[in-house]
């Protein structure tokens, strides 16, 4: 069928009715921030698509390691064991500091820090949307995900939860434009704000006085301000610091710990009580339900400034 | 829609979407080619009367849900680029080749600044001609794109 005099309306008219209803989406999107579960849904609908288009990088990873050589394999459980017996050693001092640490916190009368409930996370999707940067893991509403939950990977602070969907969800990074993180200088406790800069080896630090004592090769780490993220994970090294008397600010920049641009796996931080790695029990499912019904999480608007 | 194999096309858009989102490494990904736009221009040239604005605003919904950007943004920009082939598909149609590729480009770059026009007037982001690599690649990939999808159709008899 191909007709000569076209019926329907005019690609005018359809221009006009689809970009009004463009501008519709972005406004009740972007500016009422009111599609938050309507995301989750769409979210929930597409994954499979999403599951579908990282097969081919799935199928290539177990090929490469399903084609290494037993000399290769020795090698490797030859570094874990020594690397186990290295944190082994690690974390028995850690447990004695622990101790004493809830002793003396419990003799100043500060309040305890509760353990934090880790869970897996495997990168799914890396955005290809060169304005923001997020990514997909395979965890979702089932695993016990929330909006703003910390994501860290084995360095540091990566971000946190955006959008949440059932079987995956998606992870805003520190160096999205729109996302800023609190931290402190570790070495002398300055409080400072890392903005995300757009690149991914760069973040941005405002308002820092002229007298601040800061300087490269500091290490930034959460400060725990906020809310959102827990206290003393490492963020950042600061990478350039511009003392400049004509202006009112310093400038300093910083490069993320975390290796942002090569993720696979990532530890999803909560406040629960602990539970299995890779998936939490029915119970702390339950718990985190019922808490979440209970408490609607402050949920920090999805494009405006994340300060979380 | 779905007359004379019209799930073939449905079919080459779902693949178009799975090649936009596959991961790709950090050097690479500045290129990577906009295959839902050209998928979308071949078959809007070749049948205006099934693929159309409509189609283009939709597609260019999911493309906003899959890689999160605020809803509505990826679907202008799509339906404003399908518009303009949809208006001349005669005229297209009649080009050479490398002229279509070079119409494919034009219509990328737009495709792309009116993302970043948009992305602008909502979050402060900045320019970096980096935004613009992917329409070398559009043009380059339009003849490939261009003869498979007439093998496809011819194959299909789809009308």
């Amino acid at each position: 069928m191909n007709p000569i005099f076209k019926h329907g309306p005019s690609p005018q008219h359809r221009l006009v009715l689809v970009l009004f209803c463009s501008a519709l989406l972005i406004f009740f999107d972007h500016k009422t921030a009111s599609f938050e579960s309507f995301r989750g849904y769409l979210q929930s609908m597409v994954s499979p698509l999403q599951y579908l288009a990282n097969t081919p990088k799935q199928a290539m990873t177990w090929a490469s390691e399903n084609v290494a050589t037993r000399r290769q394999l020795l090698a490797e459980n030859q570094q874990y064991r020594l690397n186990e017996l290295k944190f082994h050693e690690q974390a028995m001092q850690l447990d004695i500091i622990k101790q004493e640490n809830e002793r003396l916190r419990s003799l100043l009368a500060s309040p305890l820090r509760g353990e934090l409930k880790k869970m897996v996370a495997e990168i799914l999707s890396v955005d290809s949307d060169p304005y923001s940067h997020q990514v997909v893991i395979n965890r979702g509403a089932g695993d016990g995900v929330y909006d703003g939950q910390p994501v860290i990977d084995a360095l540091g602070i990566v971000g946190q939860i955006l959008h949440v969907g059932q079987t995956s969800s998606r992870v805003i990074l520190i160096t999205d434009i729109s996302h800023a993180v609190p931290v402190r200088v570790q070495r002398n406790g300055l409080r400072l704000l890392a903005t995300g800069s757009g690149q991914i080896d760069k973040l941005n630090h405002t308002f820092v006085s002229q007298s601040a004592d800061i300087k490269n090769g500091d290490i930034l780490v959460t400060s725990g301000l906020g809310g959102k993220y827990p206290e003393g994970y490492p963020v950042s090294q600061v990478s350039f610091v511009s003392h400049d008397e004509s202006r009112e600010f310093m400038r300093v920049f910083s490069t993320p710990i975390a290796q942002i641009d090569r993720l696979r796996y990532l530890l999803l931080l909560s406040n629960d009580e602990p539970a299995s790695i890779f998936s939490p029990t029915p119970k702390a499912l339950q718990n985190k339900n019922s808490s979440k019904k209970a408490q609607p999480a402050t949920k920090a608007k999805s494009k405006t400034k994340v300060v979380s | 829609m779905f007359a004379h194999n019209g799930v073939i096309i449905l079919l080459t858009l779902l693949v178009a979407l799975m090649a936009s989102i596959m991961p790709l490494p950090l050097s690479v990904d500045a290129f990577r080619p906009d295959w839902v736009l050209i998928v979308l221009i071949y078959w809007c040239m070749a049948l205006p009367a099934r693929v159309n604005i409509i189609t283009a605003w939709i597609m260019g919904f999911l493309l906003d849900v899959l890689l999160g950007s605020v809803l509505g943004v990826y679907a202008a920009a799509m339906a404003i680029s399908v518009y303009i082939v949809a208006e001349n598909f005669q005229k297209i149609r009649n080009f050479s080749i490398w002229q279509q590729a070079l119409i494919a480009g034009v219509l990328a770059a737009l495709y792309h600044l009116v993302v970043f026009w948009l992305q602008r007037f909502l979050i402060d982001v900045t320019f970096l001609p980096s935004y613009l690599y992917p329409v070398i690649t559009t043009i380059v990939l339009w003849p490939w794109v261009f003869y498979l999808l007439r093998k496809v159709r011819r194959h299909f008899s789809i009308k």
